[in-house]
């Protein structure tokens, strides 16, 4: 082993990692946060048409998302508690409950999109052309706010998928958790940005 | 501070049950949002649910995601940038509101 | 080394030997100084392009009318000379490559906190330049929305605006992981001893940079997709066809773009701050107070985004609160121009190219600056708004300010970094020869800009030509200034003479070291002085 690659593998910071993932999280935070400003400067216009375009979403699904998301980020929390407690079966199981929860909510996001596209509600479609400005604004915010975090649910299924793996093989241990404290701190911040979303799109009716 | 992975050293992590309770926190605010927002308050209403999501945010900050065992720096950290974010929106929302 | 018994031999790290020989060392290093060098390398590539572009116009400009390009390929060129210069020239050019270099050394650091973060991020630099470059040839025809991208021209256009504002998220994105990698290394990789006021003001620069990097690309980021679905699926956020709203785009541009000025300018002050105790031989003037007000003009250029909207349909109320924090973010930036200026007085002043640089800086910063209050005051505003004034004012900013003081850091900092020494007669003649074109290139354009000449424009009345002829020469002497300074540059880093470690007798750590550096940087632990400029 070369000494160039060694003077790069011996430092190790586990403070460092994590300072990082949080300043990461500030990142994402102000990218959704351009987003939300979008969100209250045309509810601030259109505050009658939002609060019609909400209607015709479904509440019921909304809470059964928020519910999956909450409780899935309890469970990745308790991963981290388990590992650091050298219980590494009840870390995996934990971590697979919360990759299940994520899996129901892009079921159910499948579900609710896919009943808009069926009633030809989607972007570009003729029914959307046809909206008034506000009504217009809400469902392409609508799509685009939800678009955005669905992406960010993949992309955290996959941090914690590489987690998963990573406890079974020992890699993450009682003495190296880092990544999973990162994964859990990227898990959370997707059922923050959630917590904001969902009021402002579902509850407004 | 001076231990660079001092958490390493010590980890029992956050207990299981407290992490159930605040689940169960947690779940009491999204059903009372909802019930609020049925009742209608007029205008009230998505001032209420906002602030009940910031209340929500703060226990998942908190306890979840631990800033409360975090140091005093990481604390500063979250909340100027909380404060920032504010600012820009309501500097933004002047234009808005006075147009 | 790792097992730290005996005394390690210096070997410098341009040529340490690694897993990897050649170019495939570079391309796969993650030492902060060769990725340096390779922002460094793409930097200047890309300021040439940008030069080239620039002069074109300049040519365009002789004559009233068509004189080498159409009106359409005017556009092309002016956005792309836009695009080029500021994100892939400013933004990166003195934090990604001094600071990558001299931001672990100063804090007594081997690395930054993100080696392999670091290599990322430039990677994700040059792919973003080249989609930027690419973006030029293709089909439809180079982006002729500015670099701005104005909504709604910008989401009708038929030119390629989607790759080009790929390629400004994707150099956004290469931003944010720099400033998020040294705000880590700020914190976590100071030598032992080294407290955050005992850092030089080049590391506190940066770190309020990072900041910036850190939060306000973001929100551009969001922007430019928020811009591309409007394009790619009628999503209408900001063309008012599709219910959206074109003033909401410039608000949320501006919101970054503002900030991202700090982004160029506060490591050019930082750059400044060094060199000027160097050839003054003096302890800094009011050392917390050029610190604090970095962190000061970070946060309140937050706040002041609406200056460059007072003609876009604000309203009335929006105006005067965005002026009014716009004249607060001149003070900070005054602070620190009266600490320099202090701590020139009753210094033994040596004038060697860099504080020859460093002087032509504070000039033309003071002079931006100071039309910038102009442009911050609506009234005065409206009426410049958008005319060749406003072009010369962000150009003696960003390039009399970044630029110049880009220029005095490789000419202060080369010998260390190469570990040889250029030719300083050539050197301070190329300063000089670039000071004044810069000044006969942009002064003009003050005059003509208050006279009414629109900016973005290829074309003129002609009582504007003399003006225009004066201007365009000195594009030419500055382009000449420019090309013998690189040269000189070039063959100093090359074939020079050796430098010594300390040839300009600084006193902050980097000169503690062999020149060139070696790949750890401190073989032994750095001592850390109480205040980093303590000159007797």
């Amino acid at each position: 082993m070369s000494e160039h690659i060694a003077h790069h593998d011996e430092h190790r910071d586990d403070a460092g990692s994590k300072l990082g993932m949080w300043l990461f999280i500030f990142t994402e935070l102000l990218l959704f946060g351009g987003l939300f400003l979008v969100y209250s400067v045309y509810r601030l216009q259109y505050h009658q048409n939002f609060h019609e375009g909400s209607l015709e979403l479904s509440v019921t699904i909304g809470a059964i998302n928020t519910i999956a998301l909450l409780f899935s980020s309890m469970t990745i929390a308790m991963a981290l508690t388990a590992v650091q407690r050298q219980n590494k079966k009840l870390a995996l199981i934990m971590i697979g409950l919360t990759l299940l929860m994520a899996a129901v909510f892009l079921f159910n996001k499948y579900i609710e999109w896919g009943a808009k596209f069926h009633h030809g509600l989607y972007p570009g479609s003729e029914l959307m052309d046809g909206l008034d400005r506000g009504h217009l604004l809400f469902f392409s915010l609508y799509f685009f706010m939800t678009g955005l975090h669905a992406f960010h649910i993949i992309v955290g299924m996959i941090l914690l998928t590489v987690c998963f793996v990573k406890v079974k093989s020992n890699k993450i241990n009682n003495d190296r958790f880092v990544l999973l404290e990162n994964g859990a701190l990227y898990w959370h911040l997707v059922d923050l940005i959630w917590i904001f979303l969902f009021p402002l799109l579902y509850l407004i009716s | 501070m001076s231990n660079k992975n001092a958490h390493a050293v010590e980890h029992s992590g956050t207990d299981y049950m407290l992490l159930g309770k605040i689940l169960v926190l947690l779940m009491f605010f999204t059903f009372a949002t909802i019930t609020i927002t049925e009742l209608d308050f007029g205008t009230l209403t998505l001032t209420v649910a906002l602030l009940i999501a910031g209340v929500k945010s703060y226990f998942v900050i908190a306890y979840f995601m631990h800033l409360k065992h975090e140091g005093l720096l990481l604390k500063i950290l979250v909340i100027s940038v909380f404060i920032l974010y504010i600012l820009i929106v309501l500097i933004t929302l002047i234009d808005y509101y006075y147009r | 080394m790792s097992n730290g018994v005996g005394k390690v031999e210096y070997v410098s790290y341009l040529e340490h030997k690694g897993k990897y020989t050649g170019i495939m060392s570079w391309l796969t290093t993650m030492d902060h100084k060769r990725i340096s060098l390779m922002y460094m390398y793409g930097v200047m590539t890309f300021f040439f392009v940008g030069v080239v572009l620039g002069l074109t116009m300049k040519v365009e400009h002789l004559t009233p009318g068509e004189t080498i390009m159409k009106a359409q390929t005017y556009n092309g060129v002016f956005t792309v000379h836009g695009i080029i210069m500021i994100f892939m020239v400013v933004i990166p050019g003195l934090s990604a490559v001094f600071g990558n270099f001299f931001l672990p050394i100063l804090i007594g650091g081997k690395d930054v906190s993100f080696p392999k973060l670091n290599l990322f991020s430039w990677y994700l630099y040059i792919t973003g330049s080249i989609l930027a470059v690419v973006s030029q040839f293709m089909k439809a025809g180079p982006p002729d929305s500015g670099w701005t991208f104005y909504a709604p021209y910008s989401s009708s256009t038929g030119t390629s605006v989607i790759m080009a504002t790929t390629a400004a998220f994707i150099l956004g994105f290469s931003s944010i992981l720099t400033g998020l990698n040294f705000i880590v290394t700020v914190h976590r990789m100071r030598a032992p001893g080294m407290k955050f006021f005992n850092m030089p003001l080049f590391p506190w620069s940066l770190y309020a940079t990072a900041w910036i990097q850190l939060l306000a690309t973001p929100v551009i980021g969001i922007t430019l997709v928020m811009l591309i679905a409007e394009r790619l699926f009628k999503i209408g956020f900001f063309d008012p066809a599709l219910g959206g709203d074109p003033i909401l785009f410039q608000h949320l541009f501006w919101i970054y773009s503002h900030p991202a000025v700090y982004v160029m300018i506060l490591p050019a002050m930082g750059a400044i701050t060094e060199i000027i105790p160097t050839f003054c031989q003096k302890k800094i003037y009011g050392y917390k107070a050029i610190a604090l007000s970095s962190l000061a003009i970070a946060g309140v250029g937050f706040l002041v985004w609406g200056h460059h909207m007072y003609t876009s349909g604000m309203s009335e109320n929006a105006r005067w609160f965005f002026s009014l924090l716009t004249f607060i973010v001149a003070v900070p930036s005054a602070i620190k121009v009266f600490n320099w200026i202090l701590t020139m007085y009753k210094g033994s002043i040596d004038l060697k190219p860099p504080f020859l640089y460093a002087l032509s800086f504070i000039f033309l910063f003071i002079i931006g600056g100071t039309t910038g209050l102009l442009l911050g005051s609506v009234a005065t505003n409206v009426q410049v708004h958008d005319t060749a004034f406003v072009v010369a004012h962000f150009h003696y900013i960003i390039f009399g300010g970044m630029g110049f003081a880009f220029f005095a850091a490789i000419h202060y900092w080369l010998p260390k970094m190469y570990g040889r020494m250029y030719n300083i007669k050539i050197a301070n003649i190329a300063a000089v020869i670039n000071f004044i074109g810069f000044n006969i290139l942009y002064f003009p354009q003050f005059v003509i800009g208050m006279q009414g000449m629109p900016r973005r424009y290829y074309d003129y009345p002609a009582e504007f030509q003399p003006a225009q002829i004066f201007s365009s020469i000195g594009g030419f002497i500055l382009a000449f200034g420019l090309v013998m300074m690189v040269w000189n540059l070039v063959k100093g880093a090359r074939s020079g003479e050796k430098a010594p470690d300390n040839p300009w007798g600084g006193s902050t750590l980097e000169w503690t070291l062999p020149s060139p550096p070696s790949l750890e940087n401190f073989d032994e632990a750095p001592v850390i002085k109480e205040n980093p400029y303590d000159y007797k």
